[in-house]
Parts: structure tokens; C-alpha cells; sequence
């Protein structure tokens, strides 16, 4: 089976000359959860950046669901890919929920009942329909980490790729958000640094570092390999063990 | 719909004022103020009939009179300025109370005084029954360009986050003993609105590939469908109509 996202020997260098990454061979196959583990400046967003085709590769290939990122296929790869950013409020740009909800799709081309009718499965699938006619900056921060992910849930992606999920949320929203990403029916590529978080919800982690894929294997085996992860400045936090 | 409690002159309600499509209103309050302006200012009883059809319209969208006397704070400075004109004007002079007045300078400051009202008024009712968001769509469809749409758009959006980054900025400043007292500060805190210029303008470069990574493509598309039956033009239509009906029907007699 063609995987949900196929990652080979991808490698850019900034236009400054910084060579970001060096060669990230990887793929995940479809419905799998994937986290994306790495140090601050190991490449992580530049990577992001890639799976939808905001950066070209500079040597390499980069294919979702078999269809390669190129000029000519960027429309269906934005399809395919949802990107769920960092800070919402640069994701949720819209005045109403119902509207940034509607922004994705519209750009697909889908009007009317359709759209009205993608507009709230995906809030539904979320836990958010009720907020659907409220401004995104009268919600609070985990609320408007949700909406941002429903969003792109209803441009109906064949892969999420969610960066830094857990960021600033307080525990209850986080464990909120790990619920209903454990629902969701569609292959998940979290970045992160967090490795509880990767724990609690991947079955499979990759460390990026220095530009290259380190490892890639069980979360569990990973994480419990102190000596890997130290190699790649990830530590796992104060009184943390693996259960 | 939720975006009231946040933009001051917006009052949620359901009435036929509130549900009539953006455009049709904005058009109506258009037409209304050029009628106003076009009139004469020695015709003071057609002023009253104007100010008669505001408050039916008043009325209907059940705007109280408070709600409207605490917006219209704005024309202050009008006022101040035609106040001043009975004093400063010059020519023939008329004494009342003591006071000299100038008789062209009282009708100037009629003039502005009564056409600025109305032209308040109508303002005030049109943003007290209409949704900003929904204001600048009605725009578009008025054949405003899209791109000033979109500015004014994400302008609405992001405000509260630029004002609270703003207030971070200034507690930062505070936390660390700065105050801003007199003129020789101002530097600092120019520096301060250099920084959030910036921080503005990198927010906007995220903001922009996250429209890019939903399949933005230069335009924004047609969530909301604002088309306006001709019932809703025609609704819509009575309040300049009606002041035109007045405007001409004064003409007329005159």
C-alpha cells in the first residue's frame, strides 16, 4: 500500500546559505501515529514546511499519498496535508469560527450545504460546534488549539502534521486535545518535543536531529533509551518513568 | 451572532433593521446623507422630517435614545468648532442675552450642526445594527476592492491580539521600573511601538503561510452568501426615498 507520506533523502539549505537538513529518509504508512521528536533548531519546522510544499526541496522528494510535492500538484498536496500551527491565533485569522472553518474548503472549491455540512462535522469531531459563531480570540487558548485543528480536519487530510500540540496548554486541555487526536480516523505526524505527550499517543517516534532522521523506532524503546536521547539534548522531564 | 461584546457600537438584536442585508444598508445610509447635505439649510422643516425618519428607523431596529446619545460623543468637535462660528463670523450682527451674534455665522453653524446629526445619527444606527465583520462584506459586494476588504478584515482580527501584545509590552516596561513620564521617555517608548511594528509584520508572515498551507490563492472565498432580494433593496430603499420624497416635495412648495 502506497504510505501517507514518503519522505527521501529531502535536504535545503536557506537561502542564507544554512543547511537545514541533510538527507531525511522516512515514511509513515496510512493511519499510523508518528511522532516527530527533536532539540530546539534540529530542523523540525523546516521539515513542516516541506510536507506541503511552503519550502521546495533542495534535493530530495517529498510524496503524499504517492503524489510528490511539485509546482503543479500544490493545490491537492494542501488538500492532503493539514498543517496545524503553533499559535492559533496565526492559524484562526478569520472573525468567526464558522468562517476560518470554511476558509480551507472554500478554497476548494466546495460552496452551500456541502460546506456548511463539513463546517460542523469538523467542529463536531473536535468538541467545538458550540462555539461556531464566536469570534476565535473570545476563546480561550486550548479552544482555539482545537478549532485550529479542526480547521484543517475539514479539508478532510489524508495526513495531520501538528506542530508542537501541546504547547502552553494547561493540563486539563491538554489531556483534552490527546482524547480527541486519539479519535480522530486519519494518519497523525506530531512534532514535538514533549515526550510524555509522544508516549501517551504515538506508537512510533523518529528523533530529527542535526538534520538527519537518529532514530526511528517504538516510542516505548526510544524513550527508554537515556543514552540516544541525551545524544540528541531530549531528556524526559523531572521524576518521569516509562510506565 | 457572538463578535458584539467586543466592538462598542455594535448592539445585537433581531429586527428587521438587524436582519436587512449589509449592503442595502450601507447603500441606504449613503443615499440618506447625500439627500441631507443636498438640501438647503434655510428649509428647516424638512431637517425635522429627517430627523423623524431616523427615529423611525430608531424605532424599528430598537435602538433607545441613551444608547444613541452616548455614541454620538463623536461629533463633539464639530460642535465645539460651530459654536465658535455666531462669535467669529463677521458681517451683519443680531444681540440676544447681551451676546452679539453673527448672522451668517449662526446659519453655518446650523448648517453643520443639523447635517452632521443626521449624518451621526444614521451612522450610529447603521453600525449599532450591523455586524462589523459583516459591514465590510457588504462593502465587497459593494464593488469595494477586495484587497482593502481583506485589510480591514484581518484588521478586525487582530487588533485585540496587537493591543494585548501591546499591554505585555508595556507591564515588561513596567516590571522593570520604567515609567513614562515626560518627554525625555518617549524614546523609549517609541522603541516599544518599533518592536511591535515588527512583531506585527512577523505575525502577518505566519498568518500568510497559514493561509497558504489551507489553499489561499490571492482571494478570499465565498463563505457567506450576503445576496439581497429586491423586498430587501426595496426596505432598504425607504429611508433615502422617503428623504428625497421630502427634499423634493420642499423644493416643490418653495
Amino acid at each position: 500500500m502506497t504510505p501517507s507520506l514518503e519522505v527521501r533523502r529531502l535536504a535545503y539549505a536557506y537561502p542564507d546559505g544554512t543547511q537545514a537538513l541533510f538527507g531525511v529518509d522516512f515514511a509513515i504508512g496510512r493511519g499510523e501515529r508518528v511522532a516527530l521528536l527533536g532539540p530546539n533548531g534540529a530542523g523540525k519546522t523546516t521539515l513542516v514546511m516541506h510536507l506541503n510544499g511552503i519550502l521546495t526541496a533542495g534535493h530530495g522528494t517529498v510524496a503524499v499519498a504517492g503524489l510528490p510535492v511539485e509546482k503543479g500538484s500544490l493545490k491537492e498536496i494542501r488538500r492532503r496535508v493539514g498543517l496545524v500551527f503553533q499559535d492559533p491565533d496565526d492559524q484562526l485569522f478569520m472573525p468567526t469560527v464558522r468562517e476560518d472553518v470554511a476558509f480551507g474548503p472554500a478554497n476548494l472549491g466546495i460552496g452551500g450545504e456541502e460546506l456548511q455540512h463539513r463546517v460542523k462535522d469538523a467542529l463536531e469531531r473536535v468538541g467545538m460546534l458550540e462555539a461556531i459563531d464566536r469570534p476565535p480570540h473570545h476563546l480561550s487558548f486550548g479552544q482555539r488549539r482545537r478549532v485550529a485543528v479542526a480547521t484543517v480536519l475539514a479539508m478532510e487530510p489524508e495526513i495531520l502534521v501538528l506542530d508542537e500540540p501541546s504547547s502552553n496548554l494547561d493540563p486539563a486541555s491538554r489531556r483534552e486535545l490527546a482524547e480527541i487526536l486519539r479519535g480522530l480516523d486519519v494518519t497523525v505526524l506530531m512534532v514535538t518535543h514533549d515526550l510524555p505527550y509522544a508516549l501517551e499517543l504515538c506508537d512510533r517516534a523518529l528523533i530529527l536531529s542535526g538534520g538527519v532522521i537518529a532514530a526511528d523506532g517504538p516510542t516505548r524503546e526510544v524513550l527508554a533509551d537515556a543514552e540516544l536521547l541525551a545524544a540528541h539534548r531530549l531528556e524526559l522531564p523531572y521524576g518521569f518513568a516509562l510506565p | 451572532m457572538g463578535s458584539g461584546h467586543h466592538h462598542q457600537l455594535y448592539r445585537p438584536g433581531d429586527t428587521p433593521v438587524h436582519r436587512l442585508p449589509p449592503q442595502c444598508k450601507l447603500a441606504a445610509v449613503a443615499g440618506f446623507a447625500l439627500v441631507v447635505v443636498a438640501t438647503p439649510r434655510e428649509w428647516l422643516w424638512a431637517f425635522g422630517l429627517y430627523a423623524l425618519l431616523l427615529a423611525s428607523v430608531a424605532l424599528a431596529a430598537r435602538v433607545p435614545l441613551s444608547f444613541l446619545l452616548r455614541r454620538m460623543v463623536v461629533e463633539i468637535p464639530f460642535v465645539v468648532f460651530a459654536v465658535a462660528l455666531p462669535f467669529i463670523g463677521i458681517g451683519e450682527r443680531v444681540s440676544f442675552l447681551g451676546l452679539s451674534f453673527s448672522v451668517a455665522g449662526l446659519w453655518a453653524a446650523w448648517n453643520i450642526l443639523a447635517k452632521a446629526t443626521l449624518g451621526v445619527i444614521a451612522s450610529v444606527l447603521l453600525a449599532a445594527t450591523t455586524e462589523p465583520r459583516l459591514m465590510l462584506l457588504g462593502a465587497q459586494r459593494l464593488r469595494l476592492p477586495p484587497l482593502l476588504v481583506q485589510i480591514a478584515m484581518f484588521m478586525l482580527r487582530y487588533m485585540d491580539v496587537i493591543v494585548d501584545e501591546m499591554r505585555r509590552m508595556r507591564v515588561a516596561r513596567e516590571s522593570r521600573g520604567f515609567a513614562a513620564r515626560n518627554v525625555r521617555h518617549i524614546p523609549v517608548v517609541a522603541r516599544s511601538a518599533g518592536a511591535l511594528f515588527i512583531r506585527s509584520y512577523e505575525r502577518g508572515e505566519r498568518v500568510h503561510l497559514a493561509m497558504l498551507s489551507r489553499g489561499y490563492s490571492g482571494s478570499m472565498p465565498v463563505i457567506q452568501d450576503l445576496s439581497a432580494s429586491s423586498r430587501q433593496w426595496l426596505v432598504a430603499g425607504m429611508l433615502p426615498g422617503a428623504a428625497l420624497v421630502v427634499l423634493l416635495g420642499t423644493w416643490g412648495l418653495a
